[in-house]
């Protein structure tokens, strides 16, 4: 029944959003719309799990000064910083803004400018020519480079520019919709093995 | 001639009164004239929607640009052919002619008419028509035909599974590696790290994530090697400690489990990418994993992964980020892939009949299109193009 259960639950939900996206009469959409809700509502719960498996961890490294536990003080008081200016004088407030736009987003601006030099590096070694598929790889980044810069289209007379267009259309395109296609089956078999009970293993155990 | 100068003022303001109303009266006829009629060819409940809603087409006119054309059209709107016709929406003048009028009531009848702005020239009158909700999407009929027929492909397919029926699937190097990445992590004596991505816990890849981890902490669990799984989304935190609770459980380790292993971060990206690559660089795992959903963060934990040394396994749906796994991981599990390991890993044969069907799925997908290709590029036909039209709007 533990089993079960879980699995009719998921079967009727997943047979009613299905057909819903085939049916768009009122009543299904409220149903869709009453799915979305519960999906928050069950979200919100979720968080407040997740904060508290946060706070325990960090607080654990605090109180056993494991390596680096600093790091977990400026975690900790960042979490209840942000929540007491949110709760005390809204998310629209100018502290909360201000503390949004002047330090949470140049961090993340900053982490994702970091971007470039892992592309570098990566591109580094992708891009070494020790077997034929990787001189293949090599040609033809060089040719989609030097097809998207000035310089190559008048080095080639107009050729790289053409041939980096035919590469990127073309060969990129294809195998992406193998792909796309290949998802698209495989994410309707994943979904029906969850439908029907036959993909258990995020339930856990009995 | 000195009167006929005083009187100049009088005959001025005489030609005003009276000239200025008479140009008035004559220009108005000509604009009335000249403006087209208006003709409704259609009124009906708008296809494929949840009700509420009308549309109504019309004659597009054809104006002529010597004189002012109208800023729009007026819908006026009655209950019935006795009711006055009142003006319920205004349609500026465009390349449209056809108008979608919304907030009606269900079962109502209602008739249309249709009119130029600031003027009385209006169209016939149209109706009765009713707005309802429609049962089916007309436009998703292939979608809707395909699923039904991939469905009873699976079924036929999983029938023939439990009778006995062998399926052989192809080997995976990425699902065969992950084994072996656990015994080195064991060897070295160092933990694994599990990146079930950014997905939420209901994403396709994040459940198939799940299921590799489920494997993964099985192993961990026998070698008594330590896992470490940071989480993005909070229910994914709370999937993923269950999957791996449950590992352990039938691992017949249970005592091993330990909960604060299998923590939140944050669901901000950027920084979640920071707390992971902290996380690479100080506890050294000797096995990556990133199997879900990826997006800009894929390289720099990937790349990061390399530069602490470990040995890397990366799977993903997202074609996008697929190359920068591939430059930087060990190995990669492209797209249907990462669905295919829990079939692979299990060797269900429930399990394998999905996959199979997918397989099968895909061997007509490619039928098709070779004969769609032939049929629109030697007889020119569009009939394949018209047949796979999806309209979802």
């Amino acid at each position: 029944m533990k089993r079960e259960l879980p699995i009719a639950i998921t079967f009727i939900c997943a047979f009613i959003l299905t057909l819903q996206y085939f049916i768009p009469h009122r009543s299904f959409e409220i149903m869709y719309e009453i799915s979305n809700i519960w999906i928050q509502i069950i979200g919100v719960f979720a968080m407040i799990l997740g904060i508290i498996s946060l706070i325990m961890l960090h607080w654990e490294k605090i109180k056993h000064k494991k390596e680096n536990w600093g790091f977990s003080i400026v975690t900790l008081a960042s979490l209840v910083g942000m929540s007491l200016v949110g709760l005390i004088a809204s998310e629209n407030s100018p502290v909360f803004e201000w503390l949004y736009n002047f330090i949470l987003a140049p961090i993340s601006a900053t982490m994702f400018a970091l971007l470039a030099f892992f592309i570098a590096s990566a591109a580094y070694r992708a891009f070494r020519a020790r077997t034929v598929v990787a001189t293949i790889l090599l040609l033809a980044a060089v040719i989609v480079m030097l097809g998207r810069v000035p310089i190559g289209s008048l080095i080639s007379f107009g050729i790289f520019p053409k041939m980096a267009e035919i590469l990127v259309n073309y060969p990129n395109v294809a195998a992406k919709r193998a792909i796309f296609m290949g998802v698209g089956l495989g994410a309707a078999a994943t979904a029906l093995k969850v439908m029907l009970g036959i993909e258990r293993s995020y339930m856990g155990s009995d | 001639m000195l009167d006929g100068i005083k009187n100049l003022p009088i005959v001025f303001l005489l030609s005003i009164i009276i000239i200025f109303p008479i140009q008035a009266i004559a220009g108005e006829g000509q604009t009335k004239s000249k403006l087209p009629n208006l003709t409704i060819e259609k009124v009906m409940d708008t296809p494929n929607d949840h009700g509420r809603s009308i549309t109504i087409i019309w004659k597009k006119p054809s104006f002529d640009s010597s004189f002012a054309i109208p800023t729009g059209y007026k819908i006026l709107r009655a209950d019935s052919l006795r009711s006055n016709f009142d003006s319920v929406e205004f349609v500026p003048i465009g390349k449209s002619k056809s108008f979608d009028i919304q907030n009606i009531e269900d079962g109502k009848t209602y008739y249309y008419r249709i009119g130029y702005a600031n003027t009385e020239i209006i169209s016939n009158i149209a109706g009765p028509v009713q707005a309802k909700g429609n049962w089916f999407h007309t436009g998703k009929t292939t979608t809707f035909v395909v699923t039904i027929l991939f469905c009873a492909l699976t079924l036929g397919i999983l029938i023939f599974a439990r009778r006995g029926g062998e399926l052989y699937i192809r080997p995976i190097s990425g699902i065969n590696a992950i084994d072996d990445a656990i015994g080195r992590a064991t060897e070295m004596g160092k933990p694994i790290l599990f990146v079930p991505g950014l997905g939420a816990a209901s994403d396709v890849a994040t459940i198939a994530a799940f299921t590799i981890l489920e494997h993964i902490a099985k192993i961990t669990a026998e070698y008594k090697t330590r896992i470490i799984v940071p989480c993005y989304a909070p229910e994914t935190m709370i999937v993923a400690q269950e999957v791996v609770r449950a590992s352990y459980l039938d691992a017949g380790r249970p005592d091993l489990y330990n909960d604060k292993e299998i923590f939140f971060i944050t669901q901000e990206q950027f920084p979640y990418t920071a707390a992971v690559n902290g996380i690479m660089l100080r506890d050294r795992p000797a096995a990556n994993f990133f199997l879900g959903k990826f997006y800009a963060e894929s390289l720099m934990l990937a790349e990061t992964g390399f530069e602490a040394g470990a040995i890397q396994i990366a799977g993903t749906d997202e074609a996008i980020q697929i190359p920068f796994f591939v430059a930087a991981c060990d190995y990669t599990l492209m797209g249907e892939e990462l669905y295919a390991a829990s079939a692979y890993l299990s060797k269900d044969p429930m399990k394998l009949a999905t996959l199979k069907a997918e397989d099968w799925g895909k061997a007509g997908v490619i039928i098709f299109l070779i004969i769609g290709v032939v049929v629109a590029s030697v007889f020119g036909s569009d009939f394949f193009i018209r047949l796979l039209d999806v309209n979802v709007m």
